[in-house]
């Protein structure tokens, strides 16, 4: 039995999905969702191996909630975008339906994942590190991205729009976010970070180190060819050698 | 030119016979010199200044030009009467005197025509960039219309078309009546894009059909309320006004909460005016400050101004939990084409 979950927010858009799925009868529908909060839920609770995913829906869109995910099933969105919005990843996607779509371009699309999936057990695992590299591909093409970052914390999700964020700061593999109601983790890269936030407002100024340039209340020298950034709150975050130049760039120096 | 030139000329050498009492030969003579090379000084000036003004200074740069020209006007003048009247002694000396009073004149002629043409070209550039500003904001005003238009059509459409496509298999009633309401707005959409003033009641009719289409899409999500009072139904607005207002409601209301909601739209006439509310649930927490007058908002904001000249014509406040937008449409149509 192949396990799947449809997350639409629109209940029609479900329906068209499951009234096509009747030709798979293999594939089960476990549970439907309204938003993504729903949806994270349900994947945690079912493992699914596979996600029918709306990009634009409430509170978080379909990549930001798939951000949030620890094991990422395989990935079909349905979406009415653009094509040229989602061209920027279609080389990456498992696949994407552009609403409205055909029976037989469904089947195509889900046929497609089946036989990959039955062909290699090797390239089961190959499924979930496309999808992760879909996203990075569309997080950066998607400008709501930008200016709020979605973290989970003890099973909830939290919105943090980015001026709340003070400085972030690498720790292991996670990047810690720090902001007024304390630091949170989230399981990504500084270099996901330097791709997706303003390079006006967030300077890299060390390996380990992103900060919100408004924070900064001045810099004082540390050490020989170091610096450090003292932030509003004051909390003094280290700028290296060649952070300093960039920090410089970020506030207009 | 050539004809005040002329006058000059003989009023000039009049005042020479009558005043000065030059014998009249002399006169014309120096009236000619003086008042032809004066001519050809003034025109010099002011053609130069049609091609070239200086951007920073270009009143020191006239008053520096003109000195430099009476004084070579000066210069020509003296030495060529001198080489006419060689032998008048008394002339050449009344012409010696005249120096500074031919040099004062001179300047003052040549400056007050340079200012004038400096200030004549000014305006002339003035207007022109005038009509050329007037020009490319009707254009953009054009083009931020369209691309309005353009935003909301193909998401709204396709995810009509994918409701239709999933009523078709199982509630093929609806999805008749579905394609009849799209048809209807498409229909009003591409109906009104010429027309400046629409009775308020059709307006409303054309959101209902949006704002039905909106629902079965969200299913018990949504639900609407839309009132008017019957006096403020033979007043008029401009079409497409609230069309992008409701579409902010429904994005904030729909996008920023799992919640059902309910929007509202209540019009009324008051001070002669039509007003139309738009009340939305929101989640202020998810909304950044300044986040209010959005893309949407400000655009209308913009057309309200191009319409009527008043900036004071579209409200916005919030609560916790419900934003509102208000719109007023003075009723400055003309009355007697729409009867």
């Amino acid at each position: 039995m192949i396990k799947a979950i449809i997350i639409d927010d629109e209940p029609l858009a479900r329906e068209v999905v499951k009234e096509y799925l009747q030709s798979f009868p293999d594939v089960q529908v476990l549970q439907e969702c309204n938003d993504g909060f729903e949806g994270l839920k349900a994947i945690q609770q079912h493992q699914p191996d596979i996600l029918f995913l709306d990009i634009q829906m409430p509170k978080i869109n379909g990549f930001e909630m798939l951000e949030l995910v620890e094991e990422l099933p395989a990935v079909i969105f349905t979406t009415a975008f653009e094509e040229h919005a989602i061209r920027a990843f279609e080389v990456n996607a498992i696949d994407y339906l552009l609403k409205p779509f055909s029976k037989d371009r469904f089947e195509k699309a889900l046929q497609k994942w089946l036989n990959s999936r039955s062909a290699a057990t090797a390239t089961t695992a190959a499924a979930p590190q496309q999808t992760a590299q879909l996203l990075e591909t569309a997080s950066a093409s998607m400008p709501t991205q930008s200016n709020r970052i979605v973290v989970k914390i003890n099973g909830k999700i939290k919105i943090i729009p980015v001026q709340d964020v003070h400085y972030l700061e690498a720790a292991d593999d996670y990047v810690k976010i720090i902001t007024q109601e304390g630091a949170f983790l989230k399981n990504k890269t500084m270099a996901f970070f330097e791709q997706t936030l303003d390079p006006q407002q967030f300077a890299r100024v060390h390996r380990s180190y992103m900060l919100n340039v408004n924070q900064v209340t001045r810099i004082e020298p540390y050490e020989k060819e170091n610096h450090l950034a003292i932030l509003r709150t004051g909390a003094k975050v280290p700028v290296s050698k060649n952070g300093y130049p960039r920090l410089k760039a970020a506030l207009g120096l | 030119m050539v004809v005040t030139t002329y006058i000059a000329v003989l009023v000039y050498g009049v005042l020479l016979i009558q005043w000065f009492h030059l014998s009249p030969a002399t006169a014309w003579v120096d009236s000619a010199v003086h008042i032809l090379l004066l001519s050809a000084k003034v025109s010099m000036i002011t053609q130069n200044l049609a091609y070239y003004r200086p951007a920073r200074g270009k009143y020191i740069f006239v008053l520096s030009y003109s000195t430099v020209l009476s004084a070579i006007w000066l210069a020509i003048t003296y030495w060529l009467l001198k080489y006419i009247f060689p032998h008048d002694k008394a002339y050449i000396e009344w012409l010696n005197a005249a120096v500074p009073v031919h040099f004062i004149v001179a300047w003052l002629v040549i400056t007050a025509m340079a200012v004038k043409a400096l200030v004549w070209y000014d305006i002339a550039e003035q207007r022109e960039e005038g009509q050329r500003r007037e020009a490319s904001e009707r254009l953009s005003r054009e083009a931020e219309l369209y691309k309005l238009r353009q935003q909301l059509q193909p998401h709204f459409l396709f995810n009509s078309l994918n409701s239709i496509n999933a009523l078709i298999a199982i509630r093929p009633q609806q999805a008749r009546e579905m394609v009849l309401k799209l048809s209807d707005f498409l229909r009003g959409t591409l109906k009104r894009e010429d027309q400046q003033w629409i009775p308020l009641p059709e307006e409303l009719q054309y959101l209902q059909w949006y704002l039905d289409i909106e629902k079965v899409r969200f299913g018990h999500r949504l639900s609407t309320e839309v009132t008017s009072t019957p006096e403020s139904e033979v007043l008029q607005m401009p079409p497409m006004l609230l069309q992008p207002v409701v579409e902010n409601a429904i994005k904030f209301g729909l996008y920023d909460t799992t919640d059902a909601i309910t929007i509202t739209i209540k019009a009324w006439q008051q001070d002669d005016m039509l007003f139309v509310q738009v009340q939305n649930p929101y989640d202020s927490a998810l909304q950044q400050p300044n986040r209010g007058t959005g893309f949407g908002l400000s655009s209308i904001r913009r057309r309200l101004y191009l319409l009527f000249a008043r900036h004071d014509l579209l409200e916005t406040s919030s609560d916790q939990l419900i934003f509102t937008t208000l719109i007023k449409v003075p009723q400055t149509y003309d009355k007697s084409h729409n009867n």
